[in-house]
């Protein structure tokens, strides 16, 4: 066991975004859902900083900084969307919450 | 050499919080899990050379989101029935199958990626608070200030979306 090649970052990368995704997929409760997104996020900080590694250049380190002010206004305005619709719904479930579909 | 050693165990509890975050029933539990998981990422950041980034990853991720997401469920006040029951729908098995098929191809694609090798020598102060922090308030002086307005709208949107009367 020497050191770690670079796709095995990528590997473990695109790994926690399949359980993101996966989140966003099978949960139905609201907030579950949400926090896939922001797994997911995780997993594309995680690609770029081992690119940034890898290519020796810190650009990716910056891309990774603006990624985690992103995900905190994001999470701010996502749960405050979910406030508002178990005010005026009274649930979490996805599959409820579906009136723009049609 | 202790590379290997410190990154195969973080992998594992990175990816085992994020799994115990799915298929925790209670949201609660999740977000626990889900900090598990962010601080196993946050210490592959630091193998990865990027110090700062692993601190805001506790700070900013585990710390201040992670409090937002068990302090609006605390609020929300959810009781047992307003939980999902655990159900194996073709929907669920096919969004798992998806993911697992979305992970088994990109490594395949990962493992043929040419010159693999991480280099080993890095530039004096690689990651460090100094020269990202230069590099921010230098060349991406633009994407910082536009995100500095974008929390601003974030703050006043989710105020106005959270809020009964305004």
């Amino acid at each position: 066991m020497g050191s770690v090649p670079l796709s095995h970052y990528l590997a473990l990368g695109s790994a926690l975004f399949a359980v993101g995704f996966a989140a966003l997929l099978v949960r139905r409760n609201a907030l579950v859902v949400f926090m896939g997104v922001e797994l997911m996020l995780n997993a594309a900080n995680m690609t770029f900083l081992a690119f940034s590694r890898a290519h020796q250049t810190m650009s990716g380190q910056a891309a990774a900084f603006f990624v985690i002010a992103v995900a905190a206004a994001e999470a701010a305005v996502g749960l405050a969307i979910m406030i508002a619709l178990v005010r005026n719904r009274n649930t979490l479930n996805v599959d409820e919450v579906d009136t723009l579909k049609y | 050499m202790t590379e290997a050693i410190l990154f195969y165990p973080m992998a594992l509890v990175a990816i085992g919080g994020a799994l115990g975050m799915i298929v925790s029933r209670n949201p609660v539990h999740g977000a626990m899990f889900l900090v598990l998981s962010f601080f196993g990422i946050a210490s592959i950041y630091v193998l990865l050379a990027a110090e700062l980034i692993a601190a805001l990853q506790v700070i900013v991720y585990a710390g201040a989101i992670m409090v937002l997401f068990v302090f609006v469920i605390m609020l929300l006040n959810l009781h047992e029935d307003d939980l999902e029951r655990p159900r194996l729908t073709p929907g669920t098995i096919l969004g798992g199958a998806a993911a697992l098929a979305f992970w088994m191809i990109s490594f395949m694609i990962f493992a043929d990626l040419p010159d693999q090798t991480m280099p080993v020598e890095l530039s004096e102060g690689f990651g460090k608070v100094a020269s990202v922090g230069r590099l921010i308030f230098g060349p991406f002086i633009l994407p910082f200030e536009s995100t500095s307005i974008l929390l601003l709208v974030a703050m006043v949107g989710a105020i106005v979306v959270a809020k009964p009367r305004i």
